[in-house]
């Protein structure tokens, strides 16, 4: 194809989504309006995902609670033998006294209260990291072994539980996402096809005089991938506005503690940015092939 | 130019559209297609141009084999071939230039070619002065003259022409005569198909008429045949 004809096409792409533009206008709406749903369930996948992955960061721990009034002698001594242990990424000692402070700020306007305990009934402790949450079985299963050691505690499955809620949500998500891709490839694919009615006599001229097919095809994708862009660009609007109120009202009435769980403003832009040009561009183009096929049979 | 071997065509309903159609017509001529309606008159050009295949036969265009013509190469025969039709068939929202572009767009001409070409067949039939109005804003000979320019602007061998005076008074009927006779002239076939008994009479044309899917006559400088 020569050069003079792409720019013949690219022009009556243009041109068309321009002289269409009642039912340009239904096809960008009808775009907008399904990427924005999935732009809802997208943020919902993205940001449940991301909190089980933070948890799971957090609970890849193990805590072991030490026997009391043991000396320090022993106590490093402890430390060194878990650091041995293989699978044990680090280890991070929390004595009695460090374990009440948190504690305290932790219960917040109540911690006063904690202070006039006679006694710190908190024993010392190290929290172990681990380098996978795989391996906490064989990690305990040493520890055990491990003398003046009172308790270990571990999370393994509240981390599987978890991990299986996100993964439900995240195959409900790609469902959902994937039956609206294929609802606007359909509602494209209707809404260019009654374009198309209309355009009908023009194409059966182009088929009499001899156009081939590709050169009447062409201008069609473009023209969807086109209005495709500008539905997808369209959303990405609404959802970024939306996700921007959204997060600021989490950090605003809830704690800044919640938003720590949240993907940014600026991250899930680029996500769906991405994601909406390429799905945009996509079905539009998808949507104007399958469209066009019953009209080029002259 | 066309062969037509032993050529059938029926549709469903076991109405037979053709049937056993032998034909041969050379380069340069000027042919009248008549016939009452439902003859096969419209699938005899479909035939040729490849909207319909034939059930058996074999159909030769410029010597080549149309009935084994790839889908993909038909729009390389149809560059071949211009077509008129009774309703025109000018796109409304392009005026008369770019209507006749518009073809020559198609086969990717270069827009000096375009430039060159679009005003001479405008002369050509006439419509020099008309080139920037809109198709609504003409009368129905002047559409016609439109259609046929746009029909020959890629210089095809052969030009059909269905019933192409069939929605026009007799006056005008005549000027689009004028211009298909001298479209022939200038070396194209011409295949029209037609009920106008006054010009089949007029123009002592090769008369081929088809009855019942056969063909019933095929004179040189015929007549029309029938009573209208």
């Amino acid at each position: 194809m020569k050069i003079k004809s792409l720019r013949y096409i690219v022009n009556q792409g243009f041109t068309s989504v321009w002289k269409n533009r009642t039912m340009s206008l239904a096809s960008v709406a009808s775009v907008t309006a399904t990427l924005v749903v999935l732009g809802l369930i997208i943020i919902l996948v993205l940001n449940i995902n991301n909190m089980a992955k933070l948890a799971q960061v957090q609970f890849e721990t193990i805590q072991v609670f030490l026997k009391d009034e043991l000396p320090l002698e022993d106590i490093s001594d402890i430390g060194k033998q878990i650091d041995d242990i293989d699978g044990v990424k680090s280890t991070m000692y929390e004595s009695k006294e460090k374990a009440l402070q948190n504690l305290i700020n932790r219960w917040g306007e109540q911690g006063h209260l904690l202070e006039y305990l006679e006694e710190n009934p908190l024993p010392n402790s190290y929290i172990i990291y681990l380098d996978s949450i795989e391996g906490a079985h064989g990690v305990v299963y040493e520890l055990e072994k491990i003398a003046g050691i009172d308790d270990i505690k571990y999370y393994k499955e509240i981390v599987d539980v978890l991990i299986r809620i996100a993964s439900f949500i995240r195959n409900i998500g790609l469902a959902l996402i994937l039956a609206l891709i294929v609802i606007t490839i359909f509602i494209i694919v209707n809404t260019i096809k009654i374009t198309l009615n209309a355009r009908r006599q023009e194409i059966t001229i182009m088929k009499h005089v001899g156009a081939t097919d590709w050169f009447i095809r062409c201008p069609l994708i473009i023209e969807g991938i086109v209005l495709g862009l500008i539905g997808a660009l369209l959303s990405v609007a609404i959802v970024h506005y939306g996700y921007y109120h959204f997060y600021n009202m989490m950090l605003t009435r809830f704690t800044v503690m919640f938003s720590i769980y949240m993907i940014s403003v600026e991250e899930m832009l680029s996500r769906i940015l991405i994601m909406f040009t390429i799905i945009g561009a996509g079905v539009g183009a998808l949507g104007s092939i399958l469209a066009i096929r019953r009209y080029l049979r002259v | 130019m066309i062969e037509m071997q032993n050529v059938c065509k029926t549709y469903k309903k076991e109405v037979r559209a053709l049937f056993n159609i032998d034909i041969k017509i050379e380069k340069g001529e000027f042919v009248f297609l008549v016939g009452p309606s439902g003859a096969g008159k419209t699938t005899f050009s479909k035939l040729v141009l490849k909207e319909e295949n034939p059930d058996s036969g074999k159909i030769y265009f410029g010597g080549e084999d149309v009935t084994r013509l790839p889908r993909r190469k038909i729009p390389y025969l149809r560059r071949d071939i211009g077509v008129v039709f009774q309703d025109f068939r000018l796109l409304p929202n392009k005026n008369v230039y770019e209507n006749i572009a518009f073809a020559m767009n198609i086969v990717e001409a270069s827009a000096k070619e375009i430039r060159r070409r679009v005003p001479m067949v405008l002369a050509m039939v006439g419509l020099s002065s008309r080139a920037g109005n809109l198709p609504h804003e003409l009368s129905g000979g002047e559409k016609q003259r439109v259609s046929i320019a746009r029909a020959i602007v890629n210089n095809p061998s052969l030009l059909i022409a269905d019933e192409p005076t069939g929605n026009l008074d007799p006056e005008t009927a005549w000027e689009i005569m004028k211009v298909l006779r001298q479209v022939n002239r200038r070396g194209t076939t011409v295949l029209m198909s037609t009920h106008a008994k006054d010009i089949v009479d007029i123009m002592q044309k090769r008369v081929i008429a088809l009855e019942n899917g056969k063909i019933a006559r095929d004179e040189i400088k015929g007549a029309y045949g029938y009573e209208d």
